[in-house]
């Protein structure tokens, strides 16, 4: 038999029909948010469908929401637009049902990528989507799992299907081990710096290798996570027991019933040996340091010990352009040391960094120190209100707040900065979300993608620094 | 969906790689729960001196003179052409919207993200993918043209130029088919709803947690 990469096993068992290299593949969990399901609910409705199977939707409000003064409840979504879209999920999921729901407020609440593994509801061997593109993220599970856009989640909702064709498959194989100090963010940026934006379009990417196997489940999630900025809309990681000791007892993973059948079946996720990819990346963990984004896309990115780059020497015009624009609307002189790159605001969130250990990381780092008198603001962000307990729980809040950080409620927040967090124009920030683009955290603020951990010593110092000098 | 078979028309150059869904409809404009009138927020960012925000009477709005798709010389173009990775970054399907919403219905690049890519032909619009080579030469033609139009035959799936040249395109033959015939795939794939019932029973069979 052939041997098949992962990526063949998990499409390969979920197409209903194939016809001239064109699949009708099955969807197993269908994540669904306020932003993006609005108008497939409505076209569901017109056309007189219901959902083809209401047990394979989870659903949450995360974009939206605000992450402060939820003692206000809706009345706290100042601005009407975004209350709307809040209550048209609630009146939809009413309408047409889920089997989970997490409405504004609820204590499981949070941005959808961060509560469908924490709740067991995105399992390995699982077809996976979302009107999100960040939703490589359950990739990590060994999952096969992509964005998809409003239409795609009508048809979804219609049909418990999509209409897809293959994609090509990479392998990025990184063995070796990260330095202290080095995380799965600094990796996921390093590999799209050589990759590049566009590297990954068309393919679905399997991190493999020693550097892979030693990362948690959080570290993989938030690597799976970036993979969409590769250009890949599905990044996947074979499943082995770090991946069943996470899921082992969440609410919605199989119980002792069928636990032992699932992990035996879930022990053949991974790719065959001799499998073969359409392309191989190969990376040397310990080559990578902490890494800094100094333009207005994730590939446009250098270690922290380096400098912003020179348009000048770039020989593609395309790039060259590209790059002198990104340096004026970044506010940066070409050759500046990435250290002396001051900040104005710092941003720990987002469904790449908002996890339990995300947030120890950082708090490891803010413990008894404060935030320089240059930064007006440091928001924490926690995925999600589960995140946020067990945070409190193990006192990391008191830890942020002495520090002089401000604790929010979960959500999506300045990663995108669809509700009252964002950037004023002129403003830099060091974030661990996942998109420098222009505008992204708010018209004419300036974004800097970082680690957790980078983000807090950047906080301390007022400017980019090593982190590894802190520990 | 409208059908998309042939179309003449101006074409209206972007001459930026990446250019991502966030720079195609900025964010505080997804909160609309409608899927129309996204078009006048197309490149909000750029094409308006002032922040924009939903409700906001753009036609009062300052707009960037600079900005390529304010000239007057590209007004009433159908075709977008821009350079590689177009569309990168969110999935938001606000972005093709605001686009066919803002009059376009094809665009020509070197390529593009992949689920924008998809998100295109859900809304009669058509992506063509041509060389980075042909792509530059347009753009110099477009540029030293006035008035620079396109002939666009998704039948013949061909690029006619006003000199006569004749560039072929690729595109999927289920997808050709929808966008010659307006086509939804919703009522197409409930015809396979026996095959989807029969998978159903299957995959329950070999991974019954997935149907808790």
């Amino acid at each position: 038999m052939t041997a098949k990469t992962l990526y063949d096993k998990l499409f390969d068992s979920h197409v209903v029909r194939e016809e001239n290299g064109t699949a009708l593949l099955y969807i197993d969990r269908h994540l669904v948010h306020e932003v993006t399901s609005p108008q497939a609910f409505e076209g569901l409705r017109l056309a007189g469908r219901k959902p083809w199977r209401v047990s394979t939707i989870v659903a949450t409000a995360d974009h939206n929401t605000p992450t402060d003064h939820w003692d206000m409840g809706l009345d706290g979504i100042t601005d009407p637009v975004a209350r709307l879209q809040i209550e048209t999920l609630d009146t939809n999921i009413r309408e047409f049902g889920a089997k989970a729901y997490f409405p504004f407020m609820d204590a499981r609440q949070g941005i959808v990528h961060v509560i469908g593994p924490e709740q067991g509801a995105t399992l390995p061997g699982m077809t996976v989507v979302c009107g999100d593109s960040h939703t490589s993220t359950h990739g990590a599970f060994g999952a096969l799992a992509h964005g998809i856009g409003t239409s795609e989640v009508e048809h979804v909702l219609a049909t418990q299907c999509l209409v897809q064709k293959k994609s090509k498959t990479m392998q990025v194989l990184v063995d070796g081990k990260l330095g202290n100090g080095v995380t799965a963010k600094d990796l996921a940026l390093a590999i799209i710096g050589k990759t590049g934006t566009a590297g990954g379009n068309g393919y679905a990417i399997e991190f493999a290798g020693s550097a892979i196997r030693a990362l948690s489940m959080e570290g993989r999630m938030t690597l799976c996570n970036m993979a969409i900025e590769a250009g890949a809309r599905a990044g996947l990681i074979a499943v082995d027991d770090t991946t069943t000791e996470y899921l082992k007892d969440r609410p919605y993973a199989p119980d002792a019933s069928q636990w032992d059948a699932a992990v035996a079946y879930w022990q053949t996720l991974k790719s065959d040996n001799g499998a073969k990819f359409d392309a191989n990346v190969v990376i040397c963990a310990e080559n990578i340091q902490p890494q800094v984004t100094w333009g207005t896309s994730p590939e446009m990115v250098v270690g922290i010990d380096g400098r912003v780059p020179d348009p000048e020497k770039e020989s593609d015009l395309t790039k060259r352009s590209g790059m002198k624009r990104a340096l004026q609307y970044m506010g940066l002189q070409a050759n500046t040391p990435i250290n002396q790159i001051s900040i104005d605001k710092v941003f720990i969130g987002s469904c790449t960094n908002s996890r339990i250990e995300d947030l120890r990381a950082a708090a490891n780092i803010a413990k008894g120190k404060h935030i320089a008198s240059n930064v007006k603001l440091a928001l924490v962000v926690p995925g999600s209100g589960l995140v946020k307990a067990q945070a409190e729980q193990e006192g990391l809040d008191r830890i942020f707040i002495e520090a002089g950080f401000e604790w929010r409620e979960p959500g999506c927040s300045m990663c995108l900065a669809m509700n009252a967090d964002r950037l004023e124009a002129g403003e830099r920030c060091a974030s661990t979300s996942n998109r420098n683009f222009e505008g992204r955290q708010g018209q004419g603020g300036r974004t800097h993608l970082v680690s957790p951990e980078m983000a807090v010593a950047a906080a301390i110092a007022g400017h980019f620094v090593d982190v590894r000098g802190l520990f | 969906m409208q059908k998309f078979t042939q179309i003449n028309s101006l074409v209206a150059p972007l001459d930026r790689a990446n250019v991502d869904t966030d720079a195609i409809i900025p964010k505080q404009f997804l909160k609309s729960i409608k899927r129309s009138g996204f078009g006048p927020n197309a490149f909000d960012e750029w094409r308006y001196l002032d922040h924009g925000e939903p409700g906001m009477d753009n036609s009062k709005r300052k707009i960037n003179p600079d900005f390529v798709l304010n000239q007057p010389r590209y007004q009433g173009a159908s075709i977008l052409l821009t350079r590689e990775n177009f569309g990168c970054g969110s999935s938001r399907e606000h972005a093709p919207w605001a686009l066919e919403d803002y009059g376009f219905r094809a665009i020509i690049a070197p390529s593009y993200a992949d689920i924008f890519y998809n998100n295109c032909f859900k809304n009669g619009m058509l992506p063509i993918v041509l060389s980075a080579e042909i792509v530059d030469a347009l753009f110099k033609a477009v540029d030293g043209s006035v008035g620079y139009q396109l002939i666009i035959d998704l039948e013949k799936q061909t690029v006619i130029t006003p000199d006569g040249n004749v560039y072929g395109f690729e595109v999927d033959a289920f997808r050709k088919h929808c966008l010659l015939n307006g086509l939804d795939d919703i009522g197409l794939t409930l015809q396979q709803m026996d095959a989807i019932k029969a998978f159903e029973v299957k995959h329950k069979a070999a991974q019954p947690w997935l149907f808790n």
